[in-house]
């Protein structure tokens, strides 16, 4: 009746390609809107330093949204996950199948990033316009970015083994942006906290990424003593 | 395909015993029907043997595998519908079955081909393009049963896949399902029990997380102390003397649960005194009843 031929071969691409299309491509395909859902949040807050900084914050919130982008699709895995598991019990669904928890996952982080690909391209226009970088700097920006994500995506998968149910997972990302993204100093250079504070800022690790990225575009130095580490602002 | 379970065990959190050493062997292909009261046990039982939950203690073998060690090996042949699965909302049918076919290996060009055969062998190829959100109840159902049936699967765990459904959309899915047995093992769960009678070519009873008993229908019914049902027609009526069950059934009729000896006797009594009646083998329900409820007929 049906073609049930045994795959002695599984197709591992195609398992990892499940995972995309359930979790991001269909979602584009059938709801287009989707595609700027992912845009707003970073370019709000972006526009939002830009005006307040009269442009010259411009180039260090540019990055700071590319960090906001790659941490939230990496915590989105989270609230994605937990809708499958919970709400779908697609995951049981797919326990019960020759796809592995690992390929599952990998697919399922790589359906994160195909989500935001189009968040992804407008920012990184906006990097190559505002924020000139060496290729040097292109790269130690391209690895930052790919470390932030896999530690969000992580932090995303971790959360989502904790949470039974949507209410939950609301409550997960509703807290995670602020305290990752908004409040730390990401679109804005750790100079402008206080001093007793700015060692406050070091407990996000989405900091040290905005550090990095900072000093591959030579915004700020960072120096190889700690005291460095703060960072000196160099700005017209 | 064959199954075996030796005293398995859950014990959920909280000392929630949902099973209680259950061991049970089946060695046949077809439909084995699971049934039994609200919170038997029936779902810890297929979580358990579709590697989706762990045993407290015990073993199961699945053709030779054992579902906690060798996991992987059973997932390579089995496919299941938990109780609780939607169909994505924002998703389509064809999305659906593509998706879950890509997750056991096939491509996805293979996969679009046996997802069109699958959702019309289901008369669903006019809502294969729609959003599942926009299908009925049963429409979206099937959607959820034609993701295991279109794969290659040779063991398929459906916990309560025609919940909700009409009587018709139910038949649909039976007919579906017979077309489906012939090489494989079907483990089906329902609250239906006509389902499991028509179904079921062996059905098991599961109570207090206990394998009561399991059988052929006929199996089961000669489990049963009175395997008779006869229902007479008349009210207030003083029947004779007879060794079985009598009950004053609402509509004022009585039925009378017996053994074929008393029958016998029963029957020409009511012939002479020309009192309308009926005999029946009892039916599904009425061995549930009374293996479960340890009713007069199950003792
Ligand atoms: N996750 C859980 N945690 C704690 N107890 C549970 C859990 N799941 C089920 N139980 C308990 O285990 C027992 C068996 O539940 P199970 O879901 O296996 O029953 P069932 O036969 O499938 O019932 P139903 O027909 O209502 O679906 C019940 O007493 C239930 O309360
Ligand atoms: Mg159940």
């Amino acid at each position: 009746m049906f073609r049930g031929v045994p795959t002695a071969n599984r197709n591992v691409g195609s398992q990892i390609y499940a995972s995309i299309l359930v979790n991001s491509i269909y979602a584009m395909v059938n709801y287009p809107v989707t595609l700027i859902n992912t845009l707003l949040a970073p370019l709000s807050i972006l526009a939002v330093v830009t005006f307040a900084s009269h442009g010259t914050l411009l180039p260090v919130a540019a990055e700071g949204a590319l960090i906001m982008n790659m941490v939230s699709s990496g915590t989105s895995m989270q609230g994605d996950l937990s809708h499958l598991k919970n709400d779908m019990r697609l995951q049981d669904m797919v326990v019960s199948s020759p796809t592995g928890p690992g390929i599952y996952i990998m697919g399922m982080a790589l359906s994160e990033i195909v989500y935001s690909i189009p968040t992804l391209a407008v920012l990184v226009v906006f990097n190559i316009l505002f924020v000139h970088l060496t290729a040097f700097g292109s790269v130690i920006l391209f690895l930052d970015m790919a470390t932030i994500f896999t530690f969000s995506v992580s932090l995303g998968f971790l959360l989502s083994t904790l949470s039974s149910d949507i209410v939950q997972s609301w409550a997960f990302s509703g807290i995670l942006s602020p305290i990752l993204t908004t409040i730390p100093p990401v679109y804005y250079p750790i100079s402008y906290i206080p001093l007793p504070f700015r060692y406050l800022a070091y407990i996000s690790p989405t900091t040290y990424s905005a550090q990095i990225a900072q000093n591959a575009a030579h915004f700020i130095s960072i120096s190889p003593r700690f005291r460095g580490c703060t960072g000196r602002f160099f700005f017209p | 395909m064959d199954i075996q379970v030796t005293d398995l065990s859950k014990i959920y959190s909280g000392n929630v015993s949902a099973l209680n050493g259950v061991s049970f062997h089946i060695d046949h292909n077809g439909t084995f029907a699971l049934i039994g009261k609200n919170g038997a046990g029936k779902t810890t039982l297929v979580r358990i043997l579709s590697t989706q939950l762990m045993p407290t203690s015990g073993r199961a073998f699945i053709n030779g595998s054992d579902v906690v060690q060798d996991a992987r090996e059973v997932r390579e042949i089995i496919a299941a519908v938990p109780q609780e699965a939607r169909a994505v909302p924002w998703m389509t049918p064809m999305q659906t079955i593509t998706s879950y076919l890509m997750w056991r290996g096939y491509t996805h060009s293979e996969s679009r081909t046996m997802a069109r055969d699958v959702l019309r062998s289901l008369g669903l190829e006019d809502q294969e393009n729609l959003k599942n959100r926009s299908l009925s109840g049963g429409q979206k159902r099937k959607v959820l049963v034609a993701t295991a049936l279109a794969s290659e699967a040779k063991v398929i765990f459906m916990d309560e896949p025609t919940t909700g459904l009409d009587f018709i959309s139910r038949k649909e899915l039976w007919d579906v399902l017979a077309g489906m047995k012939k090489d494989r093992l079907i483990i089906l769960t329902t609250h239906y029990l006509e389902e499991a009678e028509q179904l079921g070519d062996r059905i098991g009873i599961i109570d207090h997380g206990r394998m009561v008993d399991m059988g052929t229908l006929e199996e089961l019914r000669g489990l049963t102390r009175y395997p008779l049902s006869l229902k007479i027609f008349a009210r207030n009526l003083e029947l004779p003397d007879v060794t079985g069950q009598v009950r004053r059934l609402a509509d004022g009729e009585i039925q009378v649960l017996t053994t074929e000896d008393q029958a016998y006797g029963l029957v020409t009594s009511l012939l002479a005194s020309h009192i309308r009646f009926n005999v029946q083998e009892i039916s599904l329900n009425t061995i549930f009843e009374s293996l479960v409820q340890g009713g007069a007929n199950g003792e």
